[in-house]
């Protein structure tokens, strides 16, 4: 036996804390077909049949549900997590997705997470999802909440007037979720649908009525259920009309039907909808829900009056982002991150003199050692910045600052295009690119993420800086602070730019309204922030694992051999180098048009790390000594080169561990290829142009 | 709707209260004002602007939501 239960509700209304408490460690992330909305699926954990069992810790449970070892008794269910929405509107790919879901999948059960400290919004989501019709259960999540602000709600009332069973838990508590998993298994047993709910009235009610006389036998015919299609159509949704077939004829009468209900009325349909909607959830909760002193909800509003204050929320919002930054890629980040490098630097001479000892053929040692265990070194080495960065974040959003730091930053990012939300992964690129581009997840749709994450590699990543500091170092003696802020303010002003032309040529049109809700603060909880750390790190190394590691044998293996498949003696005689050579030309009209130059060029694409580096090797010299400033005078024989081609650092494709980052968020190759081709031509375009204008005015 | 040089909650400042009479915009717009529970009727308080001045949170239906001048400009309002 086996059911699926669809978790359905507002975003912020806990429901994934819900869906976590009850799949535990058994989830699966994968898109919904055809689109990409992140569809989240997981396994119940274990409750005994009909009989009350733990729900415990149990996302610390790791065992999978063996269906074999069970007593027949258990019941195998998968519970589907429907995105976080506000309606089923035909206007988001997310409100589509779940409507079409639980219409033609027809999960046994759907668990609507409603947040009872907010009950006159969520609920407007409830009553639209019992249009549907199918078996559902209400979990009044955050009843913790509700009782310390001392109001009550009366459940029995409630369920009597919805029609569904309603169910009071503290999905953070872990409260109330036996009997809620108790109340679905009974209206999946025994198929108990929702009772029928006639929530309108008057001129809206006679129209309801004849429009779903009219097209019974349409909707019928297709799986729909009369009531939902004509509740749809009733709001002039268009992708009803195109499921149902209607003859232009049908078409015609219930516009007909509904152009007299608006006359009447003086209100246009889907309003009237929307009123009638609420105006029934007024009443009900009138009927059910006593007030009390509301002392919570005050202090979430001192909290935010500080911290969106007129004068002080824009310095306490940049010292909030330069607190995340510092801990992040500062001392501590860095001490993590350098500590775990050398750690796995350690692991491999480990493995490497044991090679030795165990008599393995050098080239066999060669490709282990450089080729996989480095390559496997250098995914693994992102892991501290990526973790510290995703605990900060995962706390701001969990706590709901997140919220206000959009609200706060939303006009200066609308006018290149996007929306407060794209600060986050834009000032995160400063540090590192891969998890900049990672939390371009929390914007709402693929537009935005596309939008925000082809911006982001602009923002100057924190492996560049030795670049930029030997350079200076060599060709500006001391200005370094002044050559330093000269090339992130370069980097801004581009991003700026590319985001004027995205924004007329490629995003332009489909802008979703920013239209966010400001959710209460409340204090994180550990297990949330545990769990979201878990999935941003597996997540990180199962997607970039592939692209990188093949990326670095790949680089491995041109750098350690000759076009004949040689060893090589050196990198000027590999493949690598034939290659370089083969690409100095290109960067003549750029003014660095050799192979010392070329050659860093390519190892920077696998780490920008790896330009100081490979700018040493190909020298003969010691990076930290002074013999290293005289080798780069003579690689870039003038100022306006040496310019040119930090200017083509700045701005050309980040490494490949951004790329897979970038692949995965994006959700399209093409897109992220095109996206990280652009950038290396406009970089090449910007280098050409400013090293012939400085030729030209006899700067070079 | 095509209420002449009627107010809308752009109008408003921080701390007024006002009514909802109305709600414009295209399509998707519309129809997303109305779910967030935008509809005529309601009550609503400008909580305040952003310190650039825009967006702006309202209070509606017991909760918080921000939306921006542009779209607030959709929403007619009697005081």
């Amino acid at each position: 036996m086996s059911y699926t239960f669809a978790l359905a509700g507002n975003q912020n209304s806990g429901k994934t804390t819900l869906f976590n408490q009850l799949t535990g460690s058994n989830q699966h992330v994968g898109n919904w077909p055809g689109v990409t909305v992140e569809q989240k699926t997981g396994t119940m954990i274990h409750h005994h049949h009909g009989k009350q069992t733990h729900i415990g810790l149990p996302s610390l449970r790791r065992q999978k549900p063996d269906a074999q070892s069970l007593p027949a008794e258990f019941t195998d269910v998968k519970i589907v997590d429907l995105p976080g929405i506000y309606s089923l509107s035909p206007y988001s790919m997310e409100e589509i997705v779940s409507r079409n879901y639980i219409v033609q999948d027809k999960p046994d059960v759907v668990i609507n997470c409603v947040d009872a400290t907010n009950l006159e919004r969520n609920l407007y989501l409830t009553l639209q999802l019992l249009e549907l019709g199918r078996p559902t259960v209400v979990a009044l999540n955050m009843m913790d909440e509700v009782r310390h602000r001392g109001d009550t709600i009366d459940l029995d009332k409630m369920q009597k007037i919805l029609g569904v069973p309603v169910v009071a838990i503290s999905a953070r508590k872990g409260e109330g979720l036996d009997e809620l998993v108790r109340r679905a298994m009974d209206l999946a047993d025994q198929q108990i649908y929702p009772a029928r709910l006639d929530i309108c009235d008057g001129a809206a009610h006679k129209a309801l009525h004849a429009i779903r006389h009219l097209i019974e036998q349409q909707a019928l015919a297709v799986d729909i259920r009369p009531r939902y299609a004509a509740t749809k159509l009733f709001e002039g949704d268009e992708l009803m009309m195109e499921q149902l077939t209607l003859s232009p004829d049908t078409r015609h009468i219930v516009d007909e039907i509904l152009i007299a209900m608006e006359k009447e009325l003086g209100m246009e349909r889907a309003a009237v909808m929307a009123d009638t909607r609420y105006r029934f959830i007024e009443r009900m909760l009138a009927d059910c829900v006593v007030l009390g002193a509301d002392e919570q909800g005050s202090m979430s509003d001192r909290i935010d009056n500080v911290l969106t204050h007129r004068v002080l929320a824009i310095p306490v919002f940049l010292l909030m982002m330069l607190m995340v930054f510092y801990i992040t890629f500062g001392p501590l980040g860095s001490f993590l991150a350098d500590g775990f490098s050398s750690l796995i630097q350690a692991g491999i001479e480990l493995i490497a003199s044991a090679l030795v000892t165990w008599g393995v053929a050098d080239w066999v040692r060669e490709l282990l050692v450089n080729g996989v265990l480095t390559g496997v070194g250098s995914v693994l080495s992102f892991m501290p910045t990526i973790l510290i960065l995703f605990l900060l974040l995962s706390i701001l959003e969990d706590s709901g600052y997140m919220a206000r730091a959009a609200f706060l930053m939303d006009k200066p990012l609308r006018k290149i295009g996007l929306n407060g939300r794209a600060f986050i992964p834009m000032m995160m690129g400063f540090g590192c690119t891969v998890p900049a581009v990672m939390s371009a997840r929390s914007m709402n749709t693929q537009r935005d993420r596309r939008f925000t994450i082809m911006l982001t590699p602009f923002m100057s990543c924190g492996a560049k800086v030795p670049i930029y500091a030997l350079f200076t170092r060599a060709f500006f003696g001391g200005n370094q602070v002044l050559v330093m802020s000269a090339f992130y303010l370069i980097g801004i002003g581009m991003a700026i730019l590319a985001g004027l032309v995205l924004k007329r040529f490629v995003f332009h049109g489909d802008a979703s309204p920013f239209l966010m809700e400001l959710p209460k603060y409340r204090m994180p909880t550990v297990r949330n922030v545990l769990r979201q750390l878990w999935d941003k790190g597996s997540d990180f190394l199962k997607r970039a694992f592939t692209v990188i590691f093949l990326a670095t044998l790949v680089v491995w293996f041109l750098q350690s051999f000759t076009l004949s498949l040689k060893p090589a003696p050196d990198v000027q005689s590999s493949v690598l180098g034939s290659i370089a050579g083969l690409l100095a030309p290109i960067f003549i009209p750029a003014g660095f048009g050799n192979v010392a130059a070329s050659t860093a060029v390519l190892t920077g694409i696998l780490a920008k790390e790896s330009v100081v580096s490979t700018l040493a090797v190909l020298s003969g010299v010691d990076a930290q000594s002074t013999a290293m400033l005289t080798a780069i005078r003579s690689v870039f024989p003038s100022t306006l080169s040496a310019i040119s081609f930090m200017l083509f650092i700045l701005l050309y494709m980040p490494c490949v561990a951004a790329f897979a980052a970038m692949r995965r968020e994006m959700e399209s190759g093409r897109i992220a290829f095109f996206t990280v081709f652009s950038q290396t031509a406009v970089a090449w375009l910007v280098a050409t142009v400013v090293y012939q204008a400085g030729h030209l005015l006899g700067l070079g | 709707m095509n209420e002449e040089k009627s107010r809308t909650l752009a109008d408003l400042k921080p701390g007024d209260h006002a009514v909802v009479a109305g709600v414009g915009g295209s399509d998707a717009l519309h129809r997303r004002l109305l779910d967030m529970g935008l509809t005529p009727g309601v009550n609503v308080l400008l909580q305040k602007t952003a310190p650039m001045g825009d967006p702006m949170e309202i209070h509606l239906r017991g909760y918080a939501l921000t939306l921006r001048m542009d779209d607030a400009k959709n929403i007619a309002i009697r005081s």
